[in-house]
Formats: C-alpha cells, structure tokens, sequence
C-alpha cells in the first residue's frame, strides 16, 4: 500500500517520496503495523519548565523496544529538552524543573524514591558536541563509564574492543588507544563517545543531534552505526536534518513549540503527513 | 578616511614596535631584581651556608641551615592548611555555588585577597600565639595558611568554571554522581591550571616576612619544633640586613637568593610534575 501503483504522478505522496526516497530504507519499519514493538519507554503529559516558561506542553509519547525513534522539529521546539527528560538530565540545569511521568519499563522515573543516577546508568546519552575526557586514553574514555561508576570490566581488553568494534572505531584506534581521546578527529571522537555510552550496555540510547558538529562522511558513519545499533537498543536521535530522520529511524515524531504535531512510523509520517504542519515543515514551507 | 597600504604598514610597525618597548620597559625591574640578587649573594654562598647554623654577631662564618629548613616547615604547614581548604572552597563555588551563602564566602576571599599580610598576622597572633601562649611555627604556617586561601580558592573556582559544561554532562549521563563527576572528571581536567595557581600563592607566601614577625618569630637555632619559634628566611634577610655587620648584609644577599631559587625551583617542578601527569597515558 506503501507505493501503491495507482497513486497519480503528481500526488502528494509521490512528490515527498521523492523527496525522501529513503523513508522506506528501514523495511523492517511498517511492515507489520499490527504488531509493533513494545514501548520500552512512555512520556505521558510529559511538561519541563525553565524557570516559569515551558518548553515542552504535556508530551505523551512511547518509545518502542530496539527501535529507533527520531524527534524533528524546528530550532527551541523542545526536542533536546524532551530527551534531556528522557534520563532525568533536563534537571541538571538549574532552575527547571519537569511534571508528568516517564514510564521505562512500567516504572515511573519521576517517581518518589527513583534515582536519577540509577537512570542515567539504563539510559545513555550521546551529545551534540563530542565531548571525550581530555585527561583520558581513548582506552580509558571506553571504560570511563565502569571505572567512574566503581566497577571493574571483568575483561576490559575484550570489553574495549567489542565497544569500538560496535562503532566501527577499532581499526582506526586500535594502534592508538593510549593517545588521548581527544587527539582524534570529531567523526571518531563522537564514535568514541557512542562507545563510552554502548560501554555500559544501556537499555536506551539518547542521541542529541549527534551529528550537527560532523562533517558529511563523519556523518555517514555515525548514522550507519544507528542504524546498525538499532536492531539492539532502544534509541532516540533528536536531528535537525529531516533527510537524517527519514534514513535512520522506524518512528519519527515532529516536535513544533513545544508540542508533539505527529507521530507515526518514519515512512508514513515523511509521505503521508497527517498534519498539515507536519507537511509544511518537511516540505521546507517553515522551520 | 581610507589609509594607503603603506600608512598602515606603518602604522602596524609603529604598534608593534611600543608593544614591544613596553614589554621590556616591564622586565626591567624583574631582571634587574634577578641580577642584583644573584651578584650580591653569588660571593657569599658556599656549602656552609646550608649546612651550619648562625655565628653569634661578630663572629665570622655561619650559615642558614635552620632559616632554610624553617621556610620549608612552614610553608609545608602552610599547604596542608591552604591547599585542601581553598580547594574544596573553590570546587563549591564553582559547582554548587548559586546560593547567598556562596556570593558571601565570593566576596569574602575577594575581600580577604586585599588584607594587608600584616594584618592576617595580627589575627593569627591573636587566634593561636595567645591562646598556646607562645610564637610557633604553627602560628606562622597558620598566618600563611590564611594568605593562600583566598588565592587558592579563586583560582580553583575561575578554572573549574572553565572545564565546559559538555564534560560534567557526559559523566553525569554515564550514571555518575555529581560528587564523583566533579573529582574525577571536574577536578582531574582543571587540575594543571589549579596546580600553577597553588604554585603561585606558594611563592607569595614563601617570601612573607610580616606576618611571620610576630607569630612564628625567629630561631637563631636549629629547631622543628612545631610548637616552638622557627626560624625562616625572609625573617632572617630582614633581621640580617638591618644589622650593622658587613659579614651578615652579605649573608643577607645569599638568603634572598636562595628563597628566590627556592620560589623558582618548586614552580618549575611543579610544571614539570604536571607535564609528566598530564602527558604520560
């Protein structure tokens, strides 16, 4: 039904297939629509304040198991602040503060009793800017999640070279892993950095527009990783890049002041938008 | 007005050239200091210098054996009070420090970085010469323990301040809390920056004369005793250099060129500890 033969040339849907021809890359997206996966995670009337202003307005969203889920949007539409609520990281900042509930597992994580830092450990995070420890190996930037939490890596060596193995990193490093992290260029700093968060076997992986500091191949290897990555964590990658959104991601959710607009599987929400905002903002008409 | 290729060659010249002549107009008294010092007391330094004590006035001879140790004791006294305190100090303000109370203890060490050094040793005779009823080393190391703070303190919070945010964040979504974020991260990134500045508050406080005058006192003998008074060197350059003998002036010159080999000596190990540190893995 997807491409159905019979649509007009001119069509609506045709046209952004066009413009999206990659919305379908992930086949194992839609194809059984009846039998979508598990939320892994669930924010419901999910609302985070700075100070007294809202950045987000009551977001009831679920994040389905070993599925990769994009947030598009505009700029300060409130997609880096509702996966920042997604590991409790939002209140990081002073001043703000978040209501409503997000469910991992069934389990409230602003619940009364939760600690953050005990979510943090099931929901990684990958940033914007690749951020490696400067005063670490890249060795130690892989381990950095176990050593700080006071763990020991049973093996680290094996456990070093699975984690940059994942992220395509261990042929380029593996010569180096006493250098600082660092000293490599952004495209593996910020794999590196995907490493440090796949390191500690997280159930979720959040990606703040991961790739907004990387040039084009950098990019092309991180968003192959996701979606590499994908089959086995549950992940949430915020992008400004729709084209990014439409390549990596099962499901994709538009994101506008702060509202969710839409969400539905990848392919039918970049060809066949239900809200006419969502239409106006993937077709390049604002945003 | 737009200016011809040439003119504003020349001018750039001209610039430069008085940037230039300002920066060796400022190292002037520097290197004269450096130069005086080492022609002055260069003659009178020998082995005796370190490895005896003082001669009674008119007899030639002598060294400073307990001044040099009595610097070292106090300035160590001075460190274990200084450092930890104004680093903890420095790490709460920069990380927790929103609150009114922090803006206080702010402008405190602000504040505090101004008091004359004379001053901080009329409080620690007060607080610690008065009440064990007697000048020590403690009270000297106290009294400088007190002039590092503020310098500590500050430089520890501005180079906290510089390690970006990016950094706390990714530790703090790795699963680690703060606590352990701000020490093994925070702490660990700005440690070079924060180790030049204890470094410098250590040279400041090495040459301190004033405020040991009257809590640490002096020692013509050798004594570590840290409940007793202490010789050190500034104290002793200045109790030498006023005197009336010629032997004790040169003596005088030597001591001032060993505190600023000492002075110089701990900020290049310092470097290099950190060199060593920081590129090594």
């Amino acid at each position: 039904m997807r491409s159905a033969p019979a649509s007009r040339p001119g069509s609506k849907e045709n046209v952004l297939r066009e413009r999206f021809p990659r919305a379908s890359g992930r086949r194992d997206a839609a194809e059984a629509p009846n039998d979508e996966p598990s939320a892994k995670m669930l924010a419901e009337d999910l609302v985070a304040y700075f100070g007294k202003s809202k950045a987000l307005k009551g977001i009831t969203l679920p994040i389905r198991s070993e599925r990769v889920t994009a947030i598009i949007g505009p700029s300060g539409c409130g997609k880096s602040t509702f996966v920042r609520c997604l590991n409790r990281m939002h209140e990081v900042v002073p001043g703000t503060h978040v209501t409503g509930k997000v469910f991992l597992d069934g389990v409230d994580i602003y619940g009364a009793g939760v600690d953050p830092v005990r979510v943090r450990r099931r929901v990684g995070m990958v940033f914007q800017k690749p951020n490696p420890f400067p005063t670490m190996s890249i060795r130690d930037n892989v381990l950095a999640g176990l050593r700080l939490n006071g763990l020991r890596a049973g093996d680290a060596d094996a456990l070093v070279e699975k984690a940059l193995r994942q992220v395509a990193l261990w042929d380029e490093v593996k010569d180096v892993l006493g250098r600082s992290g660092t000293s490599l260029s952004g495209g593996q700093q910020q794999r590196l950095c995907i490493a440090r968060a796949v390191a500690l076997e997280p159930e979720v992986i959040l990606m703040d527009e991961p790739c907004s500091a990387l040039d084009p191949i950098a990019t092309a290897k991180v968003e192959e990783l996701i979606h590499e990555l994908g089959d086995r964590y549950t992940i949430v990658i915020v992008t400004h890049n729709m084209q990014q959104a439409a390549r990596v991601s099962h499901y994709t959710a538009f994101f506008y002041l702060g509202e969710l607009v839409e969400y539905a599987d990848t392919d039918s929400l970049f060809t066949k938008p239900a809200n006419p905002r969502t239409e106006d903002y993937i077709t390049g008409r604002f945003g | 007005m737009a200016l011809s290729y040439p003119a504003r060659k020349a001018i750039d010249v001209l610039a430069r050239a008085l940037c230039v002549l300002a920066t060796l107009l400022a190292l002037v008294p520097l290197v004269s200091v450096l130069v005086y010092v080492a022609k002055a007391g260069l003659g009178s330094i020998d082995w005796s210098f370190f490895s005896e004590l003082p001669t009674p006035a008119g007899e030639p001879g002598g060294g400073m054996r307990n001044a040099i140790a009595g610097t070292l004791v106090l300035v160590g006294l001075a460190c274990t009070i200084g450092i930890p305190l104004g680093v903890a100090a420095g790490v709460y303000l920069a990380e927790f420090g929103e609150s009114r109370f922090a803006k206080v203890v702010r402008f405190s060490a602000d504040v505090m970085s101004g008091v004359p050094s004379i001053a901080v040793g009329v409080f620690a005779y007060g607080v610690v010469v008065l009440s064990m009823r007697r000048f020590s080393a403690l009270a000297g190391g106290f009294a400088l323990g007190i002039l590092m703070l503020p310098t500590v303190t500050r430089t520890t919070e501005e180079l906290l301040r510089l390690v970006p945010q990016t950094l706390r964040e990714g530790a703090l979504a790795l699963g680690v809390p703060k606590w352990r974020a701000t020490l093994r991260i925070v702490l660990v990134t700005a440690l070079p920056g924060i180790a030049t500045g204890v470094m410098l508050a250590v040279a400041r406080v090495a040459g301190e004369t004033a405020p040991l005058l009257f809590t640490a006192f002096n020692n013509r003998f050798w004594s570590t005793a840290l409940d007793r008074p202490i010789g050190s060197l500034p104290v002793q350059i200045y109790t030498y250099a006023v005197s009336p003998y010629d032997d004790w002036h040169r003596q005088a010159s030597a001591a001032a060129l060993v505190l600023v080999a000492m002075v110089l000596i701990l900020n290049i190990a310092a470097r290099l500890f950190i060199r060593v540190r920081g590129g090594a893995k």
